[in-house]
């Protein structure tokens, strides 16, 4: 049984293809990634999933249930968290949760375990406004709501955007609790390092899903050589790199800079003697690739 | 049952922890009955005129004083000639002359009939027919009150119809108007906004992935804003009765089960406009443009339907403060009972049914 079965959904706002053509499966007690930059298709997704929102034509099912014909059930056993912090920012942490809680015909008492982790960490602020708590705490308390009547299945649309990195680290650990625990959980992220944390991951590209895999078996798909290159004169080191006859791409990375090449042997002496007759001094190492330099690959490969 | 409590609930939250907007929202009605009450008024008091006398016999000075002798007129001075006529209207002091032709008694007794000029400031169409108004009736007035066999004794030219309320009571006409206007206003306006932010929020969004019926997201919100219209309702019949001693001729109770359907016919144009509105920001124009202009301009409440062009008397029926202003001067002014109004209590509950129909066939139960 999947939790989450999506065929062929295809969506357009005005002419301007969102979604294109997406197919693919969730498992209960998984954890899957939404990967792509802003505009990439993925809150459309979200919204068609969590039936907000119908899409031009395919299929899809949630929790078993049909997409347009059982949303109602749908709506009943999913917790959904949208990209946007979407409480009332007038009422208290309490009034909040405890509406949330009363909408789903629950009590915060009931299933206070599934929330325990995150929620005991706002207790302290139970009778503030909403809307004057830190970024990290709102998403804590927005999860706290959306988890409070245990759905099967939870809709996760950027969740640790505008969060600090504990935060972060603390959300994803939650979110592999709930997973242990059989829920299914589908989470769109813009940001690469959290990739690690899904079970599988969907990178997605203008509405296209370019790749489905394990974020261990994406790195491994990448089959060339890849190189760090360090230096003080970034800039310079790019633009001489560009005019190189043997690069194929070359991008910046946090602080360094990631180099492949269209030679197929390790190359590190030759570009180190090509920049140093440029007058520019580097560091350079091979390394391992990540998801973000797949990502940059495939990304490359679709647009051409 | 939990939820939809727990909803009305959370709603009292939002009104009661927005002190800025409650305040507006009970004060704007204080603020607009007293200003209009007082201040846009067809009743004219002390209007400043001024008498050109040529005959100067005890039954022009018994008119004079008529007229004097009332709260409506004050002499501002006697003229001499006709020569200052025109100079006393361009300085603006007065709004009317009253001219006596040479010999009025005289010709009184002889020919049967004399011949007062009244000469009104037409600037003002509505003010100049007031006046004219006034003044032909104490003359008339005065004329009975001579007793004298002929008929046509005095003749009076102006030929101007009564426009208004027959007593010249601007304020009685007033206030059921305001009622009806703020009350419809208001209640539109508190839901249409307050739903529209949900949307604007994003907390639709979650409310629509939840169990909870979006019928009862609305219906919740209209509880506690029926309540503060209902308070407002009797704010405005309270000022009504106090500052401007409007009565309440008929039943106290019947009058207010009307108000009660009128707002709620008011919540339901609120539901409709929300449906259409995106943001709060779209919901308070459509509900100040769309919907304040033509309730005040077609309603009757400024200009009587009888002086409209025929096309906007027609589109005027649509306009339920046209029906409404109707129930509530019977009720109010004349004491009537559900006999003289059912034909517009049936209109309006007609009206509240086709809301609701339209806005429920409108409502999205999706994002789009």
């Amino acid at each position: 049984m999947k939790a989450i079965i999506v065929e062929n959904i295809v969506k357009t706002y005005q002419k301007v293809l969102a979604v294109n053509n997406v197919s693919f499966e969730v498992e209960y007690g998984e954890i899957f990634g939404l990967i792509g930059p802003d505009g990439a298709g993925k809150t459309s997704i979200m919204r068609i999933l969590t039936t907000l929102i119908l899409p031009d034509s395919g299929a899809f099912q949630v929790d078993n249930f049909d997409g347009f014909k059982q949303f109602k059930e749908i709506r009943k056993s999913i917790g959904y968290m949208p990209g946007r912090f979407s409480l009332y920012p007038d009422l208290t942490v309490r009034e909040n949760i405890n509406l949330f809680a009363s909408i789903f015909n629950t009590s915060i008492a009931e299933n206070y375990h599934l929330v325990k982790d995150i929620y005991s960490q706002l207790e302290p602020f139970e009778n503030r406004p909403a809307g004057k708590l830190s970024g990290g705490m709102k998403q804590k308390l927005a999860l706290s709501c959306a988890l409070i009547h245990k759905p099967n299945i939870l809709f996760l649309d950027e969740p640790t955007t505008g969060v600090d990195a504990l935060s972060r680290v603390e959300f994803w650990d939650m979110l592999k609790k709930l997973k242990y625990d059989g829920m299914a959980i589908l989470v769109s992220t813009p940001y690469m390092d959290e990739v690690s944390k899904c079970d599988r991951i969907g990178l997605m590209q203008n509405g296209n899903m370019l790749k489905i895999e394990s974020p261990k078996n994406i790195e491994e798909d990448f089959r060339r050589n890849l190189y760090a290159i360090k230096t003080e004169q970034t800039y310079l080191v790019l633009e001489t790199l560009k005019s190189y006859k043997y690069t194929d791409t070359v991008f910046a990375f946090g602080e360094s800079i990631h180099y492949t090449d269209k030679r197929i042997e390790d190359v590190s002496v030759s570009i180190f003697d090509y920049l140093y007759k440029n007058h520019l001094n580097i560091e350079i190492k091979q390394i391992r690739a990540n998801v973000e330099d797949c990502f940059m690959d495939l990304m490359r490969n679709s647009n051409e | 049952m939990k939820s939809f409590i727990a909803f009305i609930i959370k709603e009292y939250y939002h009104i009661i922890r927005d002190k800025r907007s409650l305040l507006i929202l009970l004060g704007m009605p204080i603020v607009q009955i007293i200003l209009f009450g007082y201040g846009i008024t067809n009743e004219i008091n002390d209007a400043n005129i001024a008498i050109l006398d040529n005959s100067k016999d005890n039954i022009t000075k018994e008119i004079s004083n008529k007229l004097l002798s009332t709260k409506y007129f004050k002499l501002k001075r006697y003229l001499d000639s006709e020569r200052e006529i025109e100079k006393s209207f361009k300085s603006g002091e007065i709004k009317q002359v009253l001219v006596f032709e040479p010999h009025f008694a005289e010709n009184l007794q002889k020919f049967g009939s004399a011949s007062i000029h009244l000469i009104t400031d037409g600037t003002d169409p509505n003010i100049g027919n007031t006046i004219m108004n006034y003044t032909n009736s104490i003359i008339l007035n005065y004329q009975s009150e001579m007793n004298v066999n002929l008929a046509g004794i005095i003749n009076v030219l102006p030929e101007v119809k009564m426009r208004y309320n027959p007593e010249l009571k601007g304020v009685y006409l007033f206030v059921p108007g305001l009622i009806t206007i703020i009350l419809n206003l208001i209640s539109a306006m508190m839901t249409s906004i307050s739903i529209a932010r949900e949307k604007e929020m994003g907390t639709m969004e979650v409310l629509l992935v939840s169990p909870m019926k979006p019928i009862f997201v609305i219906v919740a919100k209209l509880i506690p804003y029926s309540l503060i219209s209902f308070s407002i309702t009797i704010i405005i019949l309270i000022l009504g009765g106090t500052i401007f001693n409007v009565p309440i001729t008929g039943s106290l109770g019947f009058l207010l089960l009307e108000c009660i359907l009128y707002l709620f016919l008011g919540l339901s144009m609120g539901i409709l406009i929300s449906t259409i509105a995106p943001t709060q920001q779209v919901a308070m124009f459509i509900s100040m443009i769309g919907l304040m202009l033509p309730t005040i301009l077609l309603s009757g409440f400024i200009i009587p339907i009888e002086n409209m062009p025929y096309w906007l008397q027609i589109l005027s029926n649509i306009i339920p403060a046209k029906w409404f202003i109707i129930i509530i001067k019977d009720i109010m002014l004349k004491g009537s009972g559900i006999t003289f109004v059912w034909k517009e209590t049936l209109i309006i509950v007609l009206m509240i049914t086709f809301l609701l129909i339209v806005s429920a066939k409108k409502y999205k139960i999706r994002l789009q």
